[in-house]
């Protein structure tokens, strides 16, 4: 079925990034470009600058070099308010929801943005507040039902198991309608079951809205089943690019999976 | 047309019957379904409008008279409609269990010779694809979810809503095809082909009537005096029979509301939504509504704890009586009323059995306790007795005569007779026709009489109402001659929240012995409370700290059977507890979660030969299919315990402690 899907022109390139803190190089002089409507994957050994070059491409760190662009348009560095608003959304490797709020509202603080009611017009649901809280929440539900967790929609996300929790975190992301997804190893800590229930909504969601994904992984075979492109960083730097099974034959890659003997 | 007229109102099928709802309360609703966390409502005239569109879609698509159509998917209001839409044209439905996997499903379709299937989802399709090149008479496939079809292009496949549209052209171009089709059916026409999991060899395809069914829901609704206001959550598999009489068959006669789940996960939620007036359950979910209770109430504050435990107890003393309508002290009777408003009261609104009027369980034994418990905090438990073969209609507890261990007198309309060696027959207006193409069968079990053959063993107590305790080939005896009646030990250790299932042994050996699969969900939370650490099902049934736990569970039991003379003899020496949940999956229970006797003790002879040697271990080895489909191999060494065994005498004379 993949091969149908239509991959098109970039939508969102870096080039020559570098980005340090104080002394630590994080990134070295990273290009790389994520073309619409693809599964992008970056792999890299523990360190390698996997998150740092993911919170580069959503505004959270500004890189001392080089310059990014989204959309056909060409900045020096994201700014993360501009990059949600644009249409990028992400998932943390840690589990970054609201403990103690429900699924449904969690995933409701995804629509944060297209929210245009002021503050005191929501909180005494009056008028245009009523009928767009009405749209937002139909817009949840088709991602509640989409994620399929109709049996949680109640549940406060503290009370579930991992693997539900990362599901609303996709959901939350997903909420926000992006137009490209960060997903910062969506599968960690997952059982297989887990890990497979992932997949499939991963590339539902690549595959019913036609989002563009980045994600990191570190399950090899995950990634080489999901991917279209994959980059691998190793100490702050691109190794290599291409398509998986480029990449799996590649020697420097290789390298840095398995060690080099000196 | 008048001829059409005539047979319209007949409503000896269920197309008749629709269009006579949709006539006489077309402004009721007939389907609810929560959708988008919505509940979203059909009225009799707006579901008899959508069945009229799919069935001229079908008949478009190629649906002819006598043709089966599979209906494959879970409670949906548009699966529903299928069976009317199929029906109105003459086509037999074949509803299939929507867990089955491929094989299973082939062995169906491809025996059913269905030329056309209805399927929920992709997953259907998927299933119904990957085997359709050995289905010979398959031509088309209808799915209902658009999610994830997208890309598929074959051309056999169609989208309901294409159907549909297809049908509302086709209906235009052809005015009154629809009604002389429907009037074209009568009652004796074969309306389903339902197919019985079967505790043994392939599945059997009974075939009903459109007489069978609508016959029986007609006695039973006069019976029972259910109306059109009925509220009913269809969520059992709607390939099983009983479902198909109440949420299909029933609810025509009725013209009630069925109610279908946002999906398999969230019953419980909808249950309360619904609040349902009439429920029928498996004796499987009453006992675990009730082991969430006591799990929930373990975890209370001792406040309520305490308030719980002292109210049940007033419940047990005269909630029955209560119910029943018999007389009830005046001190008891404020306990209760009291009762009902602190604990009983709340605790059935929040199960959603509130409005409950009538709560039906049948299909396998409930255990005395939990039989008693919702009776005794006013829900009209009632157990009843039917199979595939009788439509799901042969006997019934009545309204204030319901005894715990029966399934109540005959049905109306019904005859029940005991043959010499304890099997019960019946004769009923549900009676099938026969097994599809299966005359062997066929002749097995119905008689040239008439009567068919349950092969259960039962007898008729002194006042008139049917005791079943096992099936008939079950029944054994032990080396000694002591009757071994398996299902009926496993039931009264199923009673215990910690046990999830049992497999009793003892037919033609010198001892009982059993195989128990603990509850995770119970034991976990037991030994989280005791601080006992555990990584996965098998880890945790391999604590000594659960051995003695079950051990327990296991001398009580023993201790009831030593109360009874004839079973005495049969109390469970040894026992082990087994690695693995047994599955369905796995072929160890029906897709009705009865257990597959044969294939266990197949499976699993190393453990029985070591239940009855010397041993205190035993290794096996044994296949598992995970959900996805892919098998893998299980390996453990299990532990085998010894259980204490009362005197008969002693067993009477001790006090029986049992748990609340």
């Amino acid at each position: 079925m993949t091969e149908q899907r239509v991959i098109g022109e970039t939508l969102l390139s870096v080039e020559n990034i570098s980005l340090s803190f104080g002394a630590v190089k994080a990134l070295t002089d990273v290009s790389l470009s994520i073309r619409k409507g693809e599964i992008f994957a970056i792999i890299g050994p523990n360190g390698a600058g996997k998150t740092s070059l993911l919170n580069v491409l959503n505004g959270v760190y500004h890189p001392q070099q080089g310059q990014i662009t989204f959309k056909g348009e060409t900045r020096k560095q994201m700014k993360a308010h501009e990059s949600a608003s644009q249409g990028i959304a992400r998932t943390f490797q840690n589990v970054a929801l609201f403990r103690g709020m429900t699924t449904l509202d969690n995933i409701m603080t995804g629509r944060n943005l297209k929210m245009r009611s002021g503050l005191v017009a929501q909180a005494i649901w009056w008028g245009p507040a009523k009928k767009e809280e009405a749209e937002h929440r139909e817009a949840v539900e088709k991602v509640i039902d989409f994620l399929e967790i109709e049996a949680i929609r109640k549940t406060p996300v503290g009370r579930l198991p991992y693997g539900l929790q990362k599901r609303v975190e996709l959901g939350r992301a997903l909420a926000a309608e992006p137009e490209l997804l960060l997903l910062d190893e969506p599968m960690a800590g997952m059982n297989l079951e887990e890990k497979e229930d992932m997949c499939r909504f991963i590339l539902d969601t690549n595959d019913e809205f036609g989002t563009t994904i980045c994600l990191i992984e570190h399950d090899m075979g995950v990634v080489m089943d999901l991917s279209d492109n994959v980059a691998v960083l190793d100490y702050g730097r691109k190794i290599a690019e291409g398509t998986p099974d480029e990449v799996r034959s590649n020697q420097a890659v290789i390298d840095a999976y398995l060690g080099v003997s000196h | 047309m008048s001829d059409v007229e005539a047979s319209l109102k007949q409503h000896d099928t269920l197309p008749k019957l629709l269009l006579r709802n949709a006539r006489e309360r077309g402004g009721r609703t007939a389907f609810r379904e929560k959708d988008f966390g919505i509940w979203q409502s059909w009225t009799w005239a707006e579901v008899a409008d959508e069945i009229r569109a799919f069935a001229c879609g079908l008949a478009d698509l190629g649906v002819r008279r006598g043709d089966k159509v599979a209906i494959i998917g879970a409670n949906r209001p548009q699966l529903y409609w299928s069976f009317d839409a199929i029906e109105s044209l003459g086509g037999i439905a074949v509803p299939l269990y929507a867990d089955s996997v491929a094989e299973e499903m082939q062995y169906v379709l491809d025996h059913a010779e269905v030329k056309f299937a209805i399927c929920e989802d992709q997953e259907q399709v998927d299933k119904v694809v990957s085997v359709k090149d050995r289905v010979t008479a398959l031509e088309s496939v209808v799915y209902k979810d658009l999610r994830g079809m997208r890309h598929y292009t074959d051309p056999f496949l169609h989208s309901l809503e294409d159907v549909q549209k297809r049908g509302r052209a086709y209906d235009k171009e052809n005015p009154g095809f629809f009604e002389a089709e429907v009037a074209q059916a009568k009652g004796s026409d074969i309306a389903i082909i339902a197919y019985t999991s079967g505790t043994t060899g392939n599945p059997k395809g009974v075939m009903l009537t459109a007489n069978n069914l609508i016959e029986s829901a007609q006695l039973a609704v006069d019976m029972e005096h259910l109306t059109e206001k009925e509220e009913t959550l269809a969520y059992l598999p709607l390939a099983w029979v009983g479902d198909h009489f109440f949420s299909v068959a029933q609810q025509h006669v009725t013209g009630y509301a069925v109610n279908c789940p946002e999906s398999s996960d969230t019953v419980m939620t909808d249950l309360r939504d619904i609040g349902p007036t009439s429920f029928i359950a498996p004796p499987a979910i009453f006992e675990n509504f009730l082991t969430q209770i006591q799990i929930r109430m373990a975890d209370a504050s001792w406040i309520k704890r305490k308030l719980f435990d002292y109210f049940i107890g007033v419940a047990d003393r005269c909630g029955i009586d209560v119910l029943e309508g018999r007389s009830v002290p005046v001190v008891d009777r404020l306990y209760y009323a009291l009762g009902n408003f602190m604990v009983y009261g709340p605790l059935k609104n929040n199960l959603g059995l509130s409005r409950m009027r009538l709560a039906y369980t049948g299909g396998a034994p409930l255990g005395d306790e939990v039989f008693k418990f919702y009776r005794s905090i006013g829900v009209n438990l009632k157990q009843l007795y039917g199979q595939t073969e009788s439509s799901a209609y042969v006997c019934m507890q009545r309204d204030g005569d319901v005894k715990v261990d029966t399934v109540g007198p005959p049905c109306p309309g019904v005859e029940v007779r005991i043959t010499d060696d304890g099997e019960v027959l019946y004769k009923s207006p549900g009676t099938f026709v026969g097994y599809f193409k299966n005359a062997e069968a066929t002749e097995e079990t119905l008689d040239k009489e008439g009567w068919v053959h349950t092969g259960d063993a039962g007898f008729f107590d002194d006042g008139g109402h049917l005791k079943i305790i096992d099936r008939a080939k079950d029944v054994g005896q032990l080396q000694d001659g002591t009757l071994f009646a398996p299902q009926y030990i496993e039931n009264k250790l199923k009673f215990f929240s910690y046990i999830k299932e049992a497999v009793a042994h003892g037919d033609g050996r010198d001892q009982v012995s059993c195989f128990i699969s603990i509850d995770l969900e119970a034991v976990g939370n037991w030994a989280e409370r005791q601080g006992i650490s555990y990584t996965n099902y098998a880890d945790i049934s391999s604590r000594d700290e659960v051995f003695d736990l079950i051990k327990d569970c296991i001398e009580q039991v023993n201790q009831t059977l030593a109360k009874d003379s004839a079973l005495s003899g049969s109390q469970i020496r040894r026992f082990l507890l087994l690695h693995k949940e047994l599955d369905a999956d796995d072929g160890e229970l029906t897709r009705t979660r009865k257990v597959r006797r044969r294939i266990i003790a197949d499976r699993y002879k190393p453990l029985i030969d070591a239940l009855y040697s010397d041993a205190d271990r035993a290794a096996i080895e044994t296949q598992v299919t995970f959900e996805d489909g892919r098998t893998g191999v299980m390996k453990a060494d299990l532990a085998i315990r010894s259980a204490k065994t009362f005197a008969p005498a002693a067993g009477a004379a001790a006090p029986v402690s049992e748990a609340a």
